[in-house]
């Protein structure tokens, strides 16, 4: 059966998975699907986004995220321009919009940005006319990273709906166990958050989500399961126990696992804190994806890079009309 | 100087009046009031299909000067207030330098009265520097001519001194305003701690850090036997400790404003910082509460919390971002688009907490339209729809939470001791 799609891309912006419909994310997954295959090509480069400009525009120190969307848009052809800002000067220095602003007179055509406050994305998106991608606002959304989780997860098991995924880790601050909420729930997945009381944000089973503080609980039905960096430096750790304490309550080890489902998939978003949320045996064992996400982040990236370009290259028909 | 309004449903709470009447206004005092007065006036304006009432009186409002003449002045204030139908505003005392000493009370009263459009009355702050620590002078500051104290922004922390500061007020005669807030609970919250902060993964402020202190300050007016006002209240458990302080006789007031029966954390969604107000935007549950509050009159009355900030004190990402939204020129509007229609509070009682009921918190004698009263008095479109336009705002600052949004009720001309102050 040969279905074509007519695609409806309209959104400009990628902010979050929330303002999504699954149509959206269907589409950006099949996408990532087609990308993929050339990642395994020798020749692994695709003129999509031949003469456009990509400014990665990160106010928080990350390598993964940053280096995985320079990679996808060189891929797309895309020039691809860098500038870390130090969060620190922030205050002082120039406002968001107005830096916004600056690339966007600068004629570049998508803004990746990765901001410490929440919102910081959808801000930018409101102020400036090019395309802006949200690359992890604060604790609200990182869309690209829940793309990759389920493009991997649907990669490995073929579909979403019905899977049992459960999210482990400090998921009140995480903006990726966010937006694998909502884009899991979407497609009918039945998504379960796992942590300490302290780090399950209030009224969290209203984004439709099954609550546990007990780890072999959040592992018995699993498919599959999401294991987030535990950020035991930050301020709002302070009321919390030790890292030894948190391993040996919710760490994930080969022990835990054989409790699990035999093919239990192991996803982490990295970086990995080998023996704080993750045991090594786990992190490279036989149910481990980790590298696998990284490789299938790539191609969801240049699924969003092409898209929120068509979207605007569609707005701005009526203007080149020669 | 006379003026005479002619024809206009007159709505007096003070003297139980409702009816098409005329006022005559002479040497900026009403002078008569009566079907058909027929009077020489060197102006007259026809106020038929129209709502004449007192000028609101909102006793809470931020004018920023001394200090911040960036975000709002007593000048540009008060063109507000005058846009709004505001005749009377109290101002806060979280000012630069705070109000908390005769020399500034006396800075204070002369840029009063060199440029204020309408009534300016003045809230002291109960300590020193609004900083918790030191009670003001505040018999002393009343003879300079306060006639309230608050901390306004902050709460007295330590429940010894709040103590002293009511015994001191009861002693004086003065209202004290209470900012009921828990710092220790609110801490370095955004928004109402729940579901919206979870999805928005911004920092909860929670119910309990309000309505804790709310029963606190409570038990201390108790003690104390000082008239004590419970400022913009916001969520139901705040309503209900009210309410059974008032069944039980001590001596509490309460206002609420209009962004708390008509807007919701659901609102913010979308990051606007304008919505971003301290006490939060809460619940719909919570909405239901404050318009029961209203309605059963544990709520006396509406004050807008005027909150003026500048677009770069907004404009910005949301947890660096100002808390507070303007308020003067669309609370009435406000009210009478969500309480009238919807039966939650007749024009009298609605017109009676804009009105009446601060004037007697206040003790001020305003809020009526008897003879020989000041002649402050709102005229009103009770059912002209408008959409409230950023570039139309005449406050200094353009921080609205309402902008955007269609509003039924509009005011028509505001009269400010016998002088047309604002004309729609």
């Amino acid at each position: 059966m040969t279905k074509k799609k007519t695609a409806k891309w309209v959104h400009k912006d990628l902010l979050g998975l929330e303002y999504l419909s699954k149509e959206d994310i269907e589409l950006l997954l099949d996408t990532a699907g087609s990308f993929r295959e050339i990642l395994d090509r020798k020749i692994k480069k695709v003129p999509a986004l031949r003469g456009k400009t990509v400014v990665n525009l990160f106010y928080e120190p990350s390598t993964r995220t940053r280096v995985s969307f320079e990679v996808a848009a060189k891929r797309l052809s895309a020039d691809v321009i860098n500038i870390a800002v130090e969060s620190s000067s922030v205050k002082k220095g120039e406002t968001l919009n107005d830096t916004g602003r600056n690339i966007e007179a600068l004629k570049a055509d998508i803004i990746v940005v990765r901001h410490n406050c929440s919102g910081a994305a959808a801000m930018l998106g409101r102020n400036v006319d090019i395309s802006v991608i949200n690359a992890g606002d604060g604790w609200h959304e990182h869309p690209t990273q829940g793309l990759l989780d389920m493009f991997t997860l649907r990669k490995k098991l073929g579909k979403l709906e019905g899977l049992n995924v459960s999210i482990v880790g400090d998921i009140a601050h995480s903006r990726v166990a966010r937006s694998n909420i909502w884009g899991l729930t979407k497609f009918g997945a039945k998504v379960t958050v796992c942590a300490p009381k302290l780090l399950i944000p209030p009224e969290i089973d209203k984004m439709g989500v099954r609550v546990t503080n007990n780890i072999d609980e959040a592992l018995a039905e699993a498919d599959a399961i999401n294991v987030l960096r535990m950020q035991f430096e930050r301020d709002d750790m302070k009321a919390f126990p030790t890292q030894l304490e948190y391993f040996k309550n919710f760490g994930i080890t080969e022990d835990r696992l054989k409790k699990a489902k035999k093919d239990i998939i192991v996803m982490h978003p990295g970086p990995i804190n080998r023996g704080v949320e993750i045991s090594s045996q786990v992190a490279d064992g036989a149910n481990s994806v980790i590298l696998e996400q990284v490789t299938n982040g790539i191609a969801v990236r240049m699924a969003v890079l092409f898209w929120v370009s068509q979207a605007r290259d569609k707005d701005k028909k009526d203007e080149i009309t020669h | 100087m006379k003026l005479l309004i002619k024809n206009g449903r007159v709505i007096d709470p003070a003297n139980k009046i409702d009816d098409n009447l005329d006022i005559l206004i002479e040497g900026g005092k009403i002078s008569k009031t009566g079907k058909s007065v027929d009077a020489k006036a060197e102006t007259v304006i026809d106020a038929s299909g129209k709502i004449v009432m007192p000028g609101i009186i909102d006793m809470h409002v931020h004018l920023r000067e001394p200090g911040r003449e960036d975000k709002e002045t007593v000048f540009s204030g008060t063109m507000a207030a005058a846009k709004g139908g505001v005749t009377s505003v109290l101002c806060m005392p979280n000012t630069l330098p705070s109000l908390d000493s005769a020399e500034i009370i006396n800075t204070m009263k002369a840029i009063i009265k060199n440029t204020a459009n309408v009534d300016v009355f003045i809230c002291g702050a109960i300590t020193i520097k609004r900083q918790g620590k030191e009670l003001v002078n505040i018999g002393g500051l009343k003879k300079d001519g306060i006639i309230a104290i608050s901390d306004d922004g902050a709460s007295v922390d330590s429940d010894e001194l709040m103590l002293k500061a009511l015994k001191e007020a009861k002693k004086e005669k003065i209202l004290v305003i209470c900012h009921s807030e828990d710092k220790a609970l609110s801490g370095k919250g955004l928004v109402n701690r729940g579901f919206t902060s979870t999805r928005l993964g911004l920092r909860g402020i929670s119910k309990e850090s309000e309505y804790k202190r709310v029963g606190r300050d409570i038990k201390l007016a108790e003690e104390s036997g000082a008239a004590a006002h419970i400022a913009h209240v916001s969520c139901a458990e705040s309503v209900e400790i009210i309410r059974k302080a008032k069944k039980k006789g001590i001596k509490v007031t309460a206002e609420t404003a209009p962004h708390y029966f008509s807007l919701s954390e659901g609102d913010l969604l979308d990051y606007n910082t304008n919505m971003k107000i301290n006490p939060p935007l809460r619940a719909k549950d919570d909405i239901l509460a404050i318009k029961q509050g209203l309605k059963d009159g544990t709520i006396d009355i509406i004050a807008s919390d005027h909150a003026p900030h500048t677009e770069n004190e907004k404009e910005i990402e949301f947890e660096h971002a100002e808390f507070g939204t303007i308020g003067l020129e669309t609370e009435l509007a406000v009210s009478i688009t969500e309480l009238i229609g919807s039966g939650i509070l007749t024009w009298q009682e609605l017109i009676r907490k804009m009105s009446l009921n601060p004037a007697m918190v206040l003790g001020i004698d305003k809020g009526t339209l008897g003879v020989n009263k000041d002649a402050d008095i709102a005229i009103v479109s009770p059912d002209k729809e408008w959409i409230v336009d950023k570039a139309g705002l005449v406050s200094k600052s353009k921080n609205s939470a309402f902008i955007g949004r269609k509003l039924k009720g509009a005011v028509e001309c505001t009269i400010y001791r016998g002088k047309v102050v604002y004309k729609a």
